[in-house]
């Protein structure tokens, strides 16, 4: 039945399809507006991954299947991954100040994005309400995958328009973008000459502690024999001390 | 249902996005904004390749998600070399080029 249902051009949806938007679009649109209002950075980036696994089941829905696991993988599984990992190296309570530095911004910003929503959703509505969908049963032949392959790949479908050099400009952007990061993250730690083990020698003499200090959890505050081992109370314990060699004594 | 729908969805996410990029402070949480407005977009592509019968739309919105990989790398090792210089990661305080 669904083959059937996507044979033909249907200017309408199945009601499998409806209960599924009628449930995640809420979700999805619950989501974004709790994750730009939510003051905990963290907890915005994890709002933002239910919406985007809300996005991946719209795609699997309008028989993008490609989409949606690139979706779950690439953006979902790879893309927030970095963002909460910079969270973290910046530091999570780095939270910002809530002070407006310009004043009446933010009922500003409220206003020109609820035009910006009017503006876009009546010209939608205007223009597309009755037009239905084709559907890409026919482009869809053998697969998602492969209908899209062929597209990306040459081989195209129709006169010769393939993507193909596209393609191979992305791997040229990400390889730059893979360079660039490094290089802007990247700390110079191999300017400053390191000391040799004779400097690091001579500056050890010069200083006040020539011999190594004592071990973590020893009471005494010297190695020389010649000082009285220390019990926990502070007190020297008889009989610990070397006698010193006087002059003459031998 | 009416395939329309997702459009108006998505328009309404990208007013989302385009709200948080203009209220926050945080530089990286206005990056997941411009996320979610690339993803709104995504979404009106991927409706507009099944209103259309043709899977152009979809191949457009998988070299947009490129594109945004390259830009979130990109972007967010700005971020980090500008917090270890300045210790912020607030927009506001970015300030040194402002006239």
């Amino acid at each position: 039945m669904l083959a059937a249902l996507l044979q033909e051009p249907t200017t309408h949806t199945s009601a499998a399809e409806a209960v599924t938007f009628w449930i995640l679009a809420p979700v999805a649109l619950g989501s974004a507006i709790a994750m730009i209002f939510n003051r905990n950075a963290v907890h915005a980036a994890l709002l933002l991954v239910a919406n985007f696994f809300c996005l991946a089941v719209f795609y699997a829905v309008q028989e993008a299947p490609f989409l949606a696991a690139v979706q779950v993988i690439v953006y979902t599984g790879a893309i927030m991954v970095l963002f909460l990992f910079v969270l973290m190296l910046i530091g999570v309570d780095a939270n910002e100040s809530l002070r407006e530095t310009i004043r009446g911004h933010r009922i500003a910003s409220v206003v020109v994005g609820l035009g910006l929503a009017g503006v876009v959703v009546s010209a939608l509505g205007r223009s597309l309400l009755d037009t239905g969908a084709v559907g890409l049963g026919e482009a869809n032949t053998g697969g998602n995958v492969l209908s899209i392959a062929k597209l990306l790949f040459g081989e195209a479908p129709r006169d010769g328009d393939s993507y193909f050099l596209a393609f191979e400009m992305t791997s040229a952007l990400l390889i730059t973008a893979a360079v660039g990061s490094m290089v802007l993250t990247h700390r110079d730690r191999g300017t400053k000459k390191r000391s040799t083990q004779r400097e690091l020698a001579i500056a050890r003499f010069k200083g006040t502690h020539p011999t190594p200090l004592s071990g973590p959890g020893v009471y005494a505050t010297s190695h020389r024999e010649q000082e009285p081992a220390l019990l926990p109370g502070g007190e020297a314990l008889e009989g610990s001390a070397v006698p010193r060699v006087q002059d003459g004594d031998a | 249902m009416n395939p329309a729908y997702y459009l108006f969805l998505s328009a309404m996410l990208f007013t989302v996005g385009t709200i948080g990029v203009l209220v926050r402070r945080n530089a990286i949480v206005v990056f997941m904004c411009v996320e979610l407005m690339l993803n709104a977009v995504n979404l009106t592509l991927v409706t507009f390749s099944r209103m259309n019968g043709r899977l152009d739309g979809q191949i457009l919105a998988f070299f947009v998600m490129v594109v945004a990989a390259a830009e979130v790398v990109v972007g967010l090792s700005i971020i980090v070399a500008i917090f270890r210089t300045r210790r912020s990661a607030s927009v506001d305080d970015a300030s040194l080029l402002k006239w």
